[in-house]
């Protein structure tokens, strides 16, 4: 699409992206050092994990306020409006995946103290998976992709089926050994955290596609079966 | 680098600017004086003009009358005392004022003397006395101080406009006369009055006689004449070709004509009168009728184009508003296009009747220069008008006329200024805004 | 009296098909196929010179003053051709009202502009039934309260705002169907704009009304549907919400937001 009449207001919404594109960025290298704080048991990357969200909460204001800044000034219409209204959107699901990874930090440095241990591996998969869709997404945002959103947003299944998987080995894990209920705990609240990483991933997905194309994606959300998971 | 070249530029220009600045100022400076200095100079010119005007026409708002004492005697007015109204009329009251100025400044007068005497006043006094008479009879057999309205060479002597010396240019009064005159200035039986006779009467050969009442109604029945031709028509005109008419080769054709018409010399439309009006249709010649249908003729095409400018004037917003609630076209000019064009109509009308009053030469070609002593009293009568009894006063010899041409003069430019006047008033109290 | 008490909401009031306007020489319109639906506001927008404005006077005929106007295709109003024969236009203004673009009171006093139309299509039986028709009118168009005091005052004399009301309440009186609306509120400032906008908002109930406007914001605000003109071409028409949102044609989404040409 050609640029407005007025250029300022086209920096302003390449600002806004801008901005964007840097959170989500953070909020992915958050995600994946968190990931491998959990598997390396980095206690200092863990707590660089936890330092690090304040950084993401300051981004998400700043998106705030510049978004209503282009509303109240520049009272933006069709695409242009869809595209600050997503981005105050998006900006908030980052800012959650950023608290999830900031979360999974907190959790590592306890897991990293208990005396006992449990595998890991399942959950890291898990994360690894979710970090991947996180990446897409954002990746999609960047390239204004719709058919790499619609991607993404399909894969939130394969996630709650492997979710599904990694709670079920952790509830057998602690049946059959109960000294690492404690571990075992935090894990499967790690792994509910992740799945719920996706879900926003999926969100991104789905205003990714409004802002695109003015309408939510057709169809219902793909939802696996996560009878084991209590909400 | 790029702010240190920016800096540098500013500054340039405002050098360049300043430099510049007492040179523009100088320029401003003589374009006003040179404006000012025109608006002086015609203002003065105007001044000149009026000044003079007004310093040779006021005495002619004047008139010298002499006191002389009068016997009616009864033999010269009614030998017979029958008292017969004939009689009365026809009696000799010349020789009654020629006897009570024989009495009064040279009894033992022979004839020449007593010409010279008879000619210090005007025939009016004779007039005068045959009024009193006729009116009261009684009056017969008494005496009565009369003051009695002096000859014009008189007049012209005793305002001051020809030196009193004996045989000065334009002085006509003889040694004798001139005596006379003194006598009477001492005895305080001069004195100088309003002229009534200026206002109320028509052309005379008699200075002193003559009056502009004549010419003024015959003004006005030709510019009543011509109002009632030239408005109506005028107005209707405008409509049509404001409003109604398409745009094309013929409405052009018209306009570009109209246009020409305003500026063709006013003596060709006298021609053309002469030609329709008095040898095609036989109308009576010097009448304020025809008069008035060449001067409709000459206000014509001013009144259409002030008309149309009036109609333009009206925004096309009023007219769209009105069309827009269903008005037909006749309802939109009728409500509301032609009441706001209005006052620029009758402003327009009205100079052009102010120019209309001052025109003189078609009126010469339709023979209204002829010399007319009697009030008009219908618009078919001969009669003069303003102008053109200035221009025939203008033209004759005596002496006496000059003051009376100066004061016509005075009283028409009266006419159009209150005519003007009544134009900015109708255009000020109508103006409106939208 | 009102033919839109029958007229179900939304069905189509008035319906253009193929239709063309020239001036002289110059094309205005190409070929626009539009259905304006009863009892709903419906805004026309697009740049200046697109052909929004030539529509609306199309529609009740004020083209026909111009000269070397000519419309051709089809234009009807509750399916009779607009410009057909027996259409007299006289009795189609006095059924398609109109409010221009900069207020236009006629110079006469508040009572005589709102009683003009009334008079002229002799409406009023008497002067008790004019009046009755003066003061409703004034009512409708929220001009009451201002003016019930200087009734006899000239229309000029109100301010801009209260002016455009007037000419609303003008219209109003002759209780037409449609009222067009040519940039109502181009010369007013945002207050007064405010009071026009609620007012279009409540004639809507009684009236299908057309307004051309400049202001996106306006026809956001104000309209049920709204129609973009480009280049004399109609090139999308949708509710409202539509179009500002997710206009479907490019031209459109360009021009909605800001980045035309």
């Amino acid at each position: 699409m050609s640029d407005h009449t007025v250029k300022s207001y086209d920096e302003e919404l390449a600002h806004l992206t801008s901005i964007l594109a840097r959170m989500g960025g953070m909020a992915e290298a958050q995600f994946a050092a968190g990931i491998q704080a959990l598997s390396k048991r980095d206690d200092d990357l863990a707590q660089r994990v936890i330092d690090g969200d304040s950084r993401i909460d300051e981004l998400d204001q700043e998106i705030q306020t510049f978004a209503v800044r282009l509303l109240a000034l520049r009272q933006p219409m069709a695409s242009d409006l869809r595209q600050i209204v997503s981005a105050l959107n998006i900006s908030g699901e980052i800012e959650r995946i950023g608290d999830y990874a900031a979360n999974l930090g907190k959790r590592c440095l306890i897991l990293n103290h208990l005396p006992v241990t449990a595998p890991v591996a399942g959950v890291v998969r898990l994360a690894e998976l979710v970090r991947s869709l996180v990446k897409d997404i954002l990746d999609a945002y960047l390239e204004q992709d719709v058919e790499k959103a619609i991607r993404v947003w399909s894969r939130d299944e394969e996630v709650d089926e492997m979710y599904n998987g990694v709670f079920r080995e952790l509830i057998d894990q602690m049946t059959e050994d109960s000294g690492t209920i404690t571990a075992s705990t935090h894990l499967l609240f790690i792994a509910k955290n992740v799945e719920r990483i996706g879900d926003h991933a999926t969100n991104i997905a789905e205003t990714l596609h409004f802002q695109i194309l003015g309408t939510q994606p057709k169809g219902a959300r793909p939802k696996g079966n996560t009878v084991g998971a209590p909400e | 680098m790029t702010e240190m070249a920016q800096t540098t530029a500013a500054t340039r220009t405002a050098e360049t600017v300043a430099s510049r600045l007492s040179r523009r100022y100088a320029a401003e400076r003589r374009f006003r004086a040179l404006g000012l200095g025109s608006i002086l100079l015609s203002v003065g010119f105007l001044a000149l003009l009026l000044g003079s005007i007004i310093d040779k026409g006021w005495t002619g708002f004047l008139q010298t009358q002499i006191a002389i004492e009068i016997a009616f005697d009864p033999q010269v007015i009614d030998p017979d005392g029958s008292r017969d109204p004939v009689t009365l009329d026809t009696a000799d009251y010349a020789a009654l004022v020629r006897n009570g100025l024989v009495a009064r400044l040279a009894p033992e007068a022979d004839r020449a003397t007593r010409r010279d005497l008879s000619a210090l006043v005007s025939t009016m006094a004779a007039n005068q006395l045959r009024h009193m008479v006729t009116n009261d009879p009684s009056l017969i057999g008494t005496r009565a101080t009369l003051w009695l309205l002096a000859s014009d060479k008189l007049d012209m002597v005793v305002k001051g406009q020809v030196p009193r010396q004996l045989g000065a240019d334009g002085n006509s009064l003889n040694d004798r006369q001139l005596g006379w005159l003194g006598e009477l200035e001492q005895a305080g039986q001069t004195r100088k009055t309003f002229n009534a006779t200026f206002f109320i009467s028509g052309d005379s050969r008699a200075p002193e006689q003559a009056g502009i009442w004549g010419a003024v109604v015959g003004s006005f029945f030709s510019l009543a004449i011509t109002l009632l031709v030239s408005f109506p028509l005028g107005v209707a005109t405008a409509v049509y070709l404001e409003e109604f008419a398409p745009s094309n080769r013929w409405t052009n054709l018209i306009e570009v004509n109209i246009n020409n018409l305003a500026a063709v010399p006013s003596v060709v439309f006298g021609l053309l009168g002469l030609a329709v009006f008095l040898n095609v249709f036989h109308m009576p010649r010097s009448a304020p009728l025809v008069g008035g249908l060449v001067l409709a003729l000459i206000c014509l095409p001013t009144i259409i184009i002030a008309g149309r400018a009036a109609l333009k004037a009206v925004p096309p917003s009023i007219r769209q508003a009105a069309a827009g609630l269903g008005a037909s076209p006749l309802q939109i000019v009728a409500h509301h296009v032609l009441p706001l064009a209005m006052p620029g109509m009758l402003t327009g009308t009205i100079l052009g009747m102010a120019r209309a009053l001052g025109e003189t030469a078609p009126l010469l070609m339709i023979g209204m220069v002829a010399f007319i002593v009697d009030i008009p009293k219908s618009p078919l009568d001969p009669s003069a008008v303003l102008p053109v009894q200035i221009y025939l006063w203008a033209g004759s010899t005596e002496r006496a006329f000059v003051e009376k041409t100066s004061a016509a003069i005075i009283v028409l430019l009266l006419f159009l200024v209150s005519m003007n006047m009544v134009a900015i008033v109708l255009r000020k109290k109508f103006e409106r805004r939208w | 009296m009102n033919m839109n008490a029958v007229l179900p909401q939304g069905s189509s009031k008035i319906s253009a098909k193929a239709l063309d306007v020239h001036y002289s020489e110059k094309q205005a319109l190409f070929g626009v196929d539009l259905d304006i639906r009863a009892g709903e506001v419906t805004a026309l927008i697009g740049p200046s010179g697109c052909g929004k404005s030539t529509f609306l006077r199309c529609i009740n005929r004020m083209n026909d003053l111009v000269d070397g106007a000519r419309v051709s295709g089809s234009l009807t109003l509750d399916g009779t051709d607009i410009y057909d024969r027996i259409i007299d236009v006289v009795q189609l203004r006095a059924r398609v009202g109109m409010v221009f673009q900069k207020p236009n009171p006629f110079p006469k006093s508040i009572y005589d502009n709102v009683a003009y139309g009334p008079r002229i299509h002799g409406l009023a039986q008497d002067q008790a039934e004019l009046d009755e028709i003066v003061m409703t009118s004034l009512e409708k168009a929220g001009l009451l309260n201002e003016v019930k005091d200087r009734l006899q005052e000239s229309g000029t004399s109100l301010s801009g705002g209260q002016q455009q009301r007037l000419c609303i309440a003008r219209a109003i009186a002759v209780e037409p169907e449609v009222i067009l609306m040519d940039e109502p509120c181009s010369a007013l400032d945002p207050i007064a704009t405010a009071k026009v906008e609620e007012l279009i908002d409540e004639l809507r109930e009684n009236f299908t009304i057309v307004i051309v406007t400049h202001s996106m914001q306006q026809a956001a605000r104000v309209s049920q549907r709204t129609a973009f003109f480009h280049l004399g071409k109609l090139i999308e028409v949708g509710d409202t919400e539509q179009i500002f949102t997710n206009p479907q044609q490019p031209l459109t989404q360009g021009y909605i937001t800001g980045r035309f040409g």
